[in-house]
């Protein structure tokens, strides 16, 4: 009886190779998609420039596309967008870190139970929802009866903020809870150990060593409410102006972009064109934030031993 | 220039009323008579630890003698550091932990209605098996006890005499900025134990301090110890053998029983346990028979 | 090493001040409560507006309707069937693209460089705006493609934003695989795409799931790409998939919130429930398939 030869070595077989060219592509996809959004943005942005100032676009605070007299001055849908989620970002911070302490902290299963659906709920609502809630709740029975209806109209910045805020604080509260929680129990106990109260070891130990991770929250959150669209939508109107004034209504950059999709805009005419200059600036913004956030990780980690 | 407090405040918190006179070591008292070698501050009645249901240790009579060290031997889960940390209510963070029995610290009962385990723990403080500075500098690391507990007074020197009796002060006077996790393993222990001493605690509790460091700081800091209880009541959670037999006056064997519940065997002089114990159990245990 | 002789000084003192570091402790932890109970609130009222709303409107007739100018006649079959229509031809192409994709990253080409790239522009990328999606889904499906505005350009659209979210999701699902499974594999000759596929795979297959039924659900909720793609808001026939008109739920309910009479806002309302129920089906079934398919595993 021949002893069997095992071969030891042989090369791959064809169908590992083809397998692993298939899963590479898949991967490569993403590639694929963010040359694409980038060569779709930069190719029709110029086409704008050609025919708008660089110049007037980037400090015009004056935007109006579709009444004449055109003007393309960006700013003014910058201001509403920052307005709007600067108000979202005073309302999603404080709510959010209470509910990452109340839940990396102080809860027992009892609590979790409660508290992490309710805010994968608010998080999984589709955002269109949550514009409806602030067309026709917050502005009629919160904000108008608070404030006067003289002072405030059915649009404005500081609903669109709420519903924004509401829409942040789940991202907010779950990345800050896991920074949280990273923190190691031995320095928790050491806290504890030298008599410290239960607050004194969240404030003085627990938060300064998630803090890298917690800012990185507020920042991916800002990015987030930056590009947010149906919320703002509904909430914060079409009025595009250079403003700080939250009773007043506005126009974000992304409602603005709905509001040119949904009309009857010619597809080659300037304003259409418009379209892409502000989606390049959108990009351009959400994207420095979302590296920005990824730095601030990475410069600022507390490193554990 | 203030006075100098005559008596330990109540365990609840409140500043001092009519609490029987104790003595109490604080820094700076000029040392006088060697402590009555039979005056415990800690002694510990018919207790027993329970985790829900499961009790972990059972029935433990001891005293802690002041101003010594006193050494924890036994196998491993026989549950010593569970009595251990029930010594500055550590073990209330465990949310199912519950203590039967009476434990005195300094003829007060620690679980009595209306202390708080927060007072609790600057009294008796702890070291823990793995260093746990935090993030901070050496210097916050040092400071962080006193100000919280509201120290009044001159913060400088207050860290430099903690790094002093630390034994660390040479090592990170020039580099008290630095953060204190940037120091060598046997470095942050003692830090952990110089923050310990900032808040001038009575009795320090150490849980395997040096289970976690290589031979040479292990030794530094059982000279450390010998030095400091001088000062301070020492327990000390030990899996070392030699290191009990060098470092401790008085010797705890604890082993686990059939029922998974840890219990005292026998409990005296360090000399005693280690050459003539009374206990079959010990006996095998010293020698290296099990355990 | 010898303590400094201790002088004869006045003792330092100690102010503990429990009782006012216990207050202010507690009023944090009422500060924390309060804030849960504020979302609680918001989400409440949210829920009880919608139903006080819409459940007046939400009858046979409206789910078996087309819309209409009439709001008593109109109903939300066409956007119903529209959201489904796209949901499962979004499933069909994120599911394997995405797991090929998180299969590559995860067991292929772990740690390289490259894969670094990889995995840094995916993670961008779901963070991009979803309308932006929708731009890069208009140029280059609509108008390159030349698909028109048709159900097929929105899924496809949809998918791209979808991917990466898939694609984390699927490879922490297969990191959380320990390693003695594949060593195992390995142990055994298998080949790397054998152990994957008969060890791997399976034991992530539970978070997978979940990860895909739940971007099903977020694409379902999308609604600015769609529209920039140029979805209609009034739609009256059942879409073709591939050359048709079409509109999906949550551009439906766009489109009735934006009339002023309260009629419209009454069925913008009812639809809202009824897309409310679709999210909460899937999430439902999303916790069904992960306890189903976790039942055999165990570390």
């Amino acid at each position: 009886m021949s002893a069997a030869s095992i071969t030891l070595t042989h090369r791959r077989p064809i169908g590992e190779r083809i397998i692993e060219r298939l899963l590479f592509l898949a991967a490569a996809l993403g590639v694929l998609t963010t040359l694409g959004i980038i060569a779709v943005l930069a190719f029709e942005t110029v086409e704008f420039f050609l025919q708008i100032s660089p110049i007037d676009f980037f400090t015009g605070t004056r935007w109006s596309a579709l009444i004449k007299p055109q003007s393309f001055g960006v700013l003014a849908l910058v201001s509403g967008t920052l307005l709007v989620t600067a108000i979202a970002l005073v309302i999603a911070v404080p709510l959010g870190l209470l509910a990452a302490v109340l839940l990396a902290e102080y809860a027992g299963t009892r609590f979790r139970t409660i508290v992490k659906p309710i805010l994968e709920t608010i998080a999984g609502v589709p955002t269109i929802v949550l514009g409806f809630f602030g067309l026709n709740f917050i502005a009629p029975h919160i904000l108008r009866p608070l404030l006067g209806a003289d002072n405030i109209g059915v649009f404005s910045a500081l609903n669109g903020g709420i519903v924004v805020g509401l829409l942040i604080t789940p991202l907010i509260a779950s990345i800050s809870e896991d920074a949280m929680r990273a923190v190691p129990r031995g320095m928790r106990e050491g806290a504890f150990a030298m008599g410290a109260t239960k607050f004194e070891v969240v404030r003085k130990v627990v938060f300064p060593a998630a803090l890298s991770g917690i800012m990185a929250s507020v920042i991916l959150a800002m990015s987030r409410a930056i590009g947010e669209t149906m919320a703002v939508v509904l909430t914060v109107g079409t009025k595009p102006q250079f403003t700080f004034d939250p009773t007043e209504s506005v126009q974000t950059m992304t409602a603005f972009i709905v509001q040119i999709s949904i009309g009857e805009t010619a597809q080659g005419s300037i304003e259409f064109k418009s379209l892409f200059a502000v989606g390049a600036t959108l990009f351009v913004m959400t994207l420095a934030l979302n590296l920005l956030s990824g730095w601030v990780v990475r410069r600022f980690r507390t490193g554990y031993s | 220039m203030t006075v100098e407090p005559a008596e330990a405040p109540p365990l609840g918190g409140q500043e001092g009323n009519d609490a029987p006179a104790i003595r109490i070591t604080a820094l700076g008292r000029e040392r006088s008579v060697e402590p009555d070698a039979r005056e415990s501050v800690i002694e510990l009645q018919d207790v027993s630890c329970f985790y829900g249901s499961f009790r972990a240790v059972r029935n433990v009579d001891i005293s802690v003698a002041k101003q010594r060290i006193t050494a924890l031997i036994g196998p491993s889960g026989c549950g010593k550091s569970t009595l251990l940390r029930t010594m500055n209510r550590m073990n209330d963070l465990v949310p199912s932990y519950r203590t039967e029995g009476t434990i005195l610290f300094d003829g007060q009962s620690l679980f009595a209605p209306g202390v708080d385990p927060v007072a609790v723990r600057r009294r008796v403080g702890m070291v823990f098996q793995k260093p746990n500075p935090f993030p901070k500098s050496i210097y916050d690391n040092v400071a962080f006890g006193p100000r919280i507990n509201g120290f009044k007074g001159n913060l400088d020197e207050l860290v430099e005499h903690s790094l002093r009796r630390a034994a660390l002060w040479d090592d990170v006077k020039d580099k008290l900025k630095q953060s204190g996790m940037a120091l060598s393993g046997g470095q942050q222990q003692r830090l952990c134990i110089a923050r310990t001493i900032a808040v001038e605690p009575e009795v320090i509790l150490m849980d395997e301090p040096c289970s976690a460091l290589d031979p040479r700081s292990t030794l530094q800091i059982e000279e450390l110890m010998a030095e400091l209880k001088q000062d301070y009541t020492i327990v000390i959670v030990t899996h070392n053998m030699q290191q009990a037999a060098r470092a401790s006056d008085t010797t705890i064997f604890m082993t686990m029983g059939d029922d998974r519940a840890g219990y005292v065997v026998e409990n005296g002089e360090t000399i005693q346990i280690f050459t003539n114990p009374k206990h079959r159990l010990t006996e095998d245990y010293v020698s290296g028979r099990f355990g | 090493m010898t303590a400094a002789a201790p002088a004869a000084r006045s003792a330092p003192r100690f102010e503990p001040a429990l009782m006012r570091r216990k207050l202010t402790g507690t009023i944090f932890y009422g500060a924390c409560l309060a804030s849960i109970a504020f979302l609680m609130l918001a989400l409440a009222l949210l829920l009880f507006d919608v139903l006080t709303r819409g459940l007046p409107w939400l009858d046979l007739d409206f789910l078996t309707h087309p819309p209409s100018a009439r709001p008593a006649r109109a109903g939300v079959l066409t956007s119903f069937i529209g959201s489904l229509e796209i949901g499962v031809i979004v499933g069909a192409l994120a599911f394997p693209i995405g797991v090929a994709a998180a299969i590559y990253l995860a067991e292929y080409a772990a740690d390289s460089r490259l894969n670094r790239l990889l995995q840094t522009n995916i993670s961008n990328l779901a963070g991009v705006p979803s309308i932006i999606y929708g731009i890069l889904g208009l140029s280059v499906f609509v108008r390159l493609a030349n698909l028109g505005p048709t159900v097929l350009a929105g899924a496809l659209t949809l998918t791209l934003l979808i991917l990466p979210v898939v694609i984390i999701a699927s490879i922490e699902a297969l990191r959380a695989v320990p390693d003695a499974q594949r060593e195992g594999a390995y142990a055994l000759g298998a080949s790397r795409w054998q152990m994957v596929r008969r060890s791997i795979l399976p034991a992530a297959a539970p978070g997978i799931m979940t990860g895909i039924i739940l971007a099903m659900a977020r694409a379902i909720g999308e609604a600015a790409p769609l529209i920039i793609i140029g979805a209609f808001t009034f739609v009256t026939f059942v879409p073709n998939p591939i050359s048709g008109q079409y509109t999906v739920l949550p551009i439906q309910i766009f489109g009735w919130a934006q009339q002023p009479q309260a009629d419209f806002q009454g069925i913008s309302a009812a639809a809202i429930i009824v897309i409310l129920a679709l999210m909460l089906i899937l999430n439902g079934l999303a916790i069904i398939v992960r306890a189903r398919l976790s039942r055999h595993i165990q570390w």
